[in-house]
């Protein structure tokens, strides 16, 4: 990975009833953008648990994007507003924690717009490119590294949960 | 008596010494334990020098329960040998367990914060600027002093942990359950914690006024309210982090009229409780515009405060990225040396 | 979490899809790669994965390598993820077992870098194994449906609906709140744009609901109680004393005519109190059904105890008057619900500047429809109240519509429309000069604007602003006449109409009890409360609660076209559901576990389909697993962790996040 030249990844979280057929509908038309991001698909921005947010962060994504129905639109009436409720807040929090705005992103794309998809992914990666590497684990391993300095002969025991 | 009485020890590192303390709050079934066990090792009360400990062979000690998270490589080096002295290691209350309150300081790097304890906090009188040396001569004597860590961890970041007591500080009754448990030849499949794997409003006396419709209009921020005495605290709009904590506790902040900020850590189906509880307070807020939603979590000012306060540690972010962070490894035991 | 014990053995299956997949991605390079994966057992590519020859391979596959989970990387599951489940489950796998990976959709046709693409199908991929190794195997849940339908509300939404409905063989209960069915309509004199007579076409459809074999019909009946779930709704509906006897009344209405009292004293609510009734009536001569109502409000016997009952007298034999009759509760199992309640219209008092009740000759439009009925209270003459015909009338749009700021914001749709056809009629009957205040004209749909055109080359004078007032004319010598102040916009002056008439043109709100009726039904109403259909676009007359559908103006404003329109779409959306039989259950359900839950009811208020309740004695949660529609937004606002989704749990979507950002 270090080796190689630093490319941004994104991992984002689409509602299966407007973001992901949108992504599909990019598909179909062919639409190029980004190759750096990872959809995963969820019933409703309503299922986004901020847990998996963090997980993604903290496995080494560098932005997190959540897709959804405009308001007014979700599939299953007002999942997408929880989504935003719980986006703010933890957009909030994300920040105290020094994870800059934009690394978490919330985008209202419906069915039709597979050109919003096509540029929020662009969009963002620039973004994203521009903050650099956010990589977490990288962080957690030089953090854990100043453990291997204890006496060795007691460090042969160490085990690490992480 | 024929047979042995079991080895147990008990050690602190960075906790303020109320779960030592709290041994004491098992009033006269202490005399009871005491009778079973035999302590080997326990700084705060007893006279026994690391060298003790040393001389003690491997895996001889039946128990050892460690409070207090860890900071410092002297912590770590009490932890890695008590570890390898002993069959079951229990990390004992919030901080060993989560990382507790003192992990909170993984919001701040640590050259500011040994700059503020030894420079510019306004109790401080230190002309000459001296900060903490890991070695320096003094009268030709070599002293040395333990390294201070970038982070803060729990327990189980540095060793292996066998069980979890948690609790700031554990109460008596899930002690007292503990000991007989780990006594007993029955033991919990290992890394169980040792509590209800249940939230707590399941306990909570006040869980009957908890409306089955709750939708907040706005949080209020304790301080500025008059918290009414039966009614759940979440029913008048104060952050209770309750519904995210294991139970076990008994309710006891809520019975003294405060919100549960969340001391014995999340259910084991929870990954990271700030996440959680985050999500499920965010989700009953009423408002739907960006603007109105913001207003109405404004009464949460800092959610890492509020949502990690003993868990920072085990969080899943851990620690607050600092760009100077970046490159930790050139500034390594950066203290003066 | 529980120990998996059984055995993970996992077939992966690339598609070439053609060149469209392989053609960019390295198909072969990304098999191997997934063949490498902890519990991959066997990893193939093959050109047409969904091709008859691609669905035997898995086939085979399953049985040779005794595979446990099945994972296919090709297009978007949105097109092939039932086919490959049922590939799966005739190969002897739960269907879902199985995995899909969009490769295409979301790969190959969306960049050009081959290698980047050929490392995110890689991702793709191991995220599919990681997460695969979670999915326990479960059945699609089934219910059996009634094959009969309960109709709330007997406008002609409901009425539509009904027909529709007992047309094609299936039971149907019609329940209405009136005496009468008929709604709105059937106080109309003729209706736009074709100005046919409403009676005309709607007494038929009323008469053919009374005599349909399969429509029951319970008129001054609510329903008081509704419980279960799609496909099994228990309803109770109550039917209110008429202190007659459905059954053994014949219609002759002779009671009405020996009534002790003579003549009508009280305010007929069909004719909004223009005209006199007694206390035992009949709504209109053509009221379904044809029997009359005891008032017990202003009834002699049922008031004061005492009176000659001279109307039990005139029943005689039949014995169908009873004054001790009390409410009967009927008890249903339907499977589906249509709900047409209809609309109030907007009472205008609240808008005091236009002197409704404070002025005399001030009518709202509806009543005005009843004036100009042959028959309604005048027999269908348009007089004022001194008896004269009126020489000027104005005629005030949007009362009560397209007002933010003090009513409601929505345009109603019909008021334009009707307000056109009552200036062409009011015009016929008494040639008076009319004026119309209008903020647009809005008039769209077939023939509509057709109509306008027609109406305005009538003589009408239409005048765009909206009126802003309507006080005493001080220069009229008998003060009966009226003013009405406007500013015309089209050349930006003030006018002051002096006119005998104002025809008030007030809009359609929620009926007042739309709130609890929606509570009762557990369908939601929008924010200005009309009920909220499930998608405005694709489901416009489903509700967020399966097996409930609306019809006509409960839904929002319309006009009977469209109405009509409406029931038969709810119509026939009942009936899709209950000929079936039975009906499958979404797979994506929440459930809680049981110990796990603390009964902290965090979830309850966050279902939009009230599918999650406490349970009382347990002080734990349920999910209903027939209202559950799986959106999963419960199980993310879970602060314990305890309510789990059906093929999205937690640990699968952690296992699915790590394992698209495993590095390579
Ligand atoms: C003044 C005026 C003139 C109009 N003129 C025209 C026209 O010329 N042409 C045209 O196309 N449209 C016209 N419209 C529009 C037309 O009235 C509606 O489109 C139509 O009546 C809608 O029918 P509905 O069945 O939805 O509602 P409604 O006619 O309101 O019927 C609803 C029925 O449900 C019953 N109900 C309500 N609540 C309950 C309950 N809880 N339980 C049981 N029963 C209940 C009511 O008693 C009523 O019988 C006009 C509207 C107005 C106000
Ligand atoms: S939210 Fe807090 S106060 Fe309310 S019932 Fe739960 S634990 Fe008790
Ligand atoms: S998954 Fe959605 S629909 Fe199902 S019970 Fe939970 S909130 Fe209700
Ligand atoms: S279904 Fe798309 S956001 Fe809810």
């Amino acid at each position: 990975m270090n080796s190689k030249k630093w490319e941004p990844r994104i991992v984002a979280f689409f509602c299966n009833w407007c973001t992901y057929r949108a992504a599909d509908l990019a598909g179909i038309s062919r639409m190029k953008y980004a190759p750096n991001v990872r959809i995963i698909r969820v019933m409703c921005t309503g299922r986004i648990d901020p847990q998996f947010i963090l997980n993604a962060f903290s496995k080494g994504a560098d932005g997190v994007l959540i897709g959804g129905c405009h308001p007014g639109d979700c599939h299953y009436v007002e999942g997408n507003y929880k989504a935003l409720r719980r986006f703010r807040l933890l957009s909030r929090m994300l920040k105290d924690m020094g994870i800059e705005e934009g690394r978490l992103r919330l985008e209202w794309i419906s069915a039709s717009e597979g050109e919003k998809v096509q540029w929020a992914v662009n969009n963002m990666l620039e973004k994203v490119r521009g903050m650099g590497p956010l990589d977490l684990p990288d962080h957690f391993k030089e953090w854990d590294k100043e453990m291997e300095m204890v006496k060795p002969e007691l460090s042969e025991k160490v085990v690490r949960n992480g | 008596m024929g047979k042995e009485k079991p080895k147990i020890a008990f050690y602190w590192c960075a906790s303020c010494g109320g779960c030592d303390e709290s041994f004491l709050d098992l009033a006269e079934d202490i005399l009871d334990l005491v009778e079973k066990i035999d302590i080997v090792f326990w700084p705060v009360a007893l006279d026994y020098k690391r060298k003790d400990l040393e001389a003690l062979p491997d895996q001889s000690i039946l128990m050892t329960m460690i409070n207090g998270s860890l900071r410092t490589s002297e912590q770590e080096e009490m932890a890695l040998l008590l570890r390898r002295k002993s069959k079951i290691l229990i990390a004992y209350g919030t901080c060993a367990h989560l990382g507790g309150i003192p992990s909170l300081a993984n919001q701040f790097e640590r050259e500011k914060i040994l700059e503020y304890l030894y420079k510019s906090a306004p109790s401080v009188v230190n002309k000459e600027n001296v900060l903490p040396k890991i070695q320096y001569d003094e009268k030709g004597h070599k002293v040395t002093l333990p390294e201070f860590r970038n982070v803060v961890r729990s327990l189980d970041q540095v060793v292996d942990v066998d069980y979890y007591l948690p609790g700031c500080s554990p109460p008596p009754k899930l002690l007292k359950k503990a000991f007989s448990l780990l006594l007993s030849q029955e033991l919990p499949s290992k890394g169980s914690v040792l509590a209800p794997d249940i939230a707590l409003c399941y306990e909570c006396p006040r869980i009957e006024s908890k409306p089955k419709d709750l939708s907040i209009a706005e949080f209020k921020r304790l301080h500025h309210t008059q918290p009414a005495p039966e009614k759940c605290f979440l029913a008048q709009g104060i952050a209770c982090i309750g519904p995210a904590t294991r139970g076990g506790c008994e309710a006891r902040c809520i019975q003294g009229n405060m919100p549960c900020t969340g001391c014995f850590g999340p259910t084991s189906r929870v990954r990271d409780q700030g996440a959680k509880i985050l999500s499920a307070l965010a989700s009953s807020v009423k408002a739907k515009s960006e603007e109105d939603i913001d207003r109405a979590l404004s009464g949460i000012p800092d959610p890492v405060g509020s949502f990690y306060r003993y868990g920072l540690a085990k969080s899943l972010l851990r620690v607050k990225r600092i760009e100077s962070n970046n490159s930790v490894e050139s500034k390594n035991n950066g203290v003066e040396k | 979490m529980d120990d998996l014990k059984e055995e993970i053995r996992i077939g992966v299956y690339v598609c070439h899809c053609g060149t469209n997949i392989a053609g960019i991605i390295d198909v072969k390079e990304v098999s191997r790669t997934a063949a490498g994966l902890p519990g991959v057992v066997i990893s193939r590519d093959y050109k047409y994965m969904c091709s008859y020859p691609g669905q035997a391979i898995i086939q085979e596959d399953i049985k040779e390598y005794k595979l446990t989970r099945l994972i296919v990387a090709a297009c978007s599951p949105l097109m092939h993820e039932e086919t490959f489940r049922n590939a799966a489950a005739k190969g002897g796998l739960n269907p879902f077992s199985f995995q899909m990976v969009n490769i295409r959709e979301h790969g190959a046709w969306v960049n050009d870098d081959k290698e980047a693409v050929t490392m995110k199908a890689n991702d793709l991929i191991r995220a599919a194994v990681y997460r695969i190794v979670c999915h326990k195997p479960f059945q699609r849940t089934r219910v059996d449906i009634q094959p009969s339908v309960l109709v709330v509300g007997g406008g002609i939404a409901g009425i539509q609906a009904a027909l529709t409905i007992a047309n094609a063989g299936k039971k149907v209960f019609l329940v209405e709140r009136e005496p009468t069915i008929g709604g709105h309509m059937a106080k109309f004199d003729k209706t736009f744009p074709t100005l046919d007579c409403a009676a005309c076409i709607l007494t038929p459809k009323m008469t053919s609901v009374k005599a349909h074999p399969n429509i029951t019909l319970w008129a001054y009946s609510e329903v008081r109680k509704v419980e279960g779930f799609v496909g099994n709704y228990k309803v109770q509906v109550g039917r209110k004393p008429r202190y007659i006897h459905e059954d053994l009344c014949v219609g002759c209405l002779k009671c009405i005519d020996s009534c002790v009292y003579e003549k009508p004293q009280f305010p007929k609510e069909f004719d909004l109190g223009l005209s006199k009734r007694k206390p035992v009536y009949i709504p209109f001569p053509q009221a379904v059904p044809q029997i009359p109502v005891i008032d017990p409000e202003t009834c002699n016997k049922i008031k004061f105890g005492k009176c000659k009952q001279l109307c039990m007298e005139a029943c005689n034999e039949r014995k169908a008057i009873d004054f001790d009759q009390k409410e009967k509760i009927e008890e249903i199992e339907v499977g589906a619900i249509i709900i047409a309640t209809g609309f109030k219209i907007f009472d205008p008092k609240r808008l005091p500047c236009y002197g409704y009740g404070i002025y005399q000759n001030i009518y709202t439009s509806i009543e005005v429809e009843r004036l100009l009925n042959a028959s309604g209270p005048t027999g269908g003459k348009v007089v004022l109240q001194n008896g004269k015909k009126p020489e000027t009338v104005g005629i005030i749009h949007c009362v009560g519509s397209r007002d933010v700021l003090n009513t409601n914001s929505w345009c109603s749709r019909v008021c334009c429309l009707y307000s056109l056809k009552l200036a062409h009629l009011l015009k016929e009957h008494t040639e008076a000069k009319i004026y119309n205040f209008y903020i647009d004209i809005r008039a769209p749909g077939k023939n509509m604007e057709e109509f306008y055109n027609r109406v305005s080359k009538e003589g009408i004078h239409f005048i765009r602003g909206r009126a802003a007032s309507v006080t005493l004319d001080d220069s009229d010598e008998n003060m009966s006449g009226v003013v009405i102040q406007a500013e015309d916009t089209l050349i930006g002056k003030t006018l002051k109409v002096p006119v005998d008439m104002v025809v008030l043109s007030v809009g359609m709100e929620p009926q007042p009890d739309a709130k609890e009726v929606g509570r009762m039904f557990s369908i939601p109403c929008a924010e200005n409360s009309f009920f909220l259909e499930q998608h405005p676009k694709l489901a416009p007359v489903s509700t967020m609660t399966e097996g409930i559908f609306l019809a006509g103006c409960c839904q929002g404003p319309k006009d009977i076209p469209d109405t009509v329109a409406q029931a038969g779409a709810a119509a026939s959306e009942a009936l899709s559901l209950i000929d079936n039989g039975y009906k499958e259950l979404e797979p994506y359900t929440a459930y809680i576990e049981e110990d796990e839950c603390a009964g902290c009811k965090t979830c309850i208020p966050l279902c939009p389909y009230s599918a999650i309740s406490l349970h009382e004695e347990k002080k734990k949660a349920i999910i209903q697993e027939t209202l559950c529609r799986g959106c999963g937004v419960c199980v993310s606002a879970c602060p314990s962790g305890s309510i789990k989704q059906k093929l999205f749990e937690d640990r699968e979507i952690f296992c699915e996040i790590n394992g698209v950002l495993e590095r390579q």
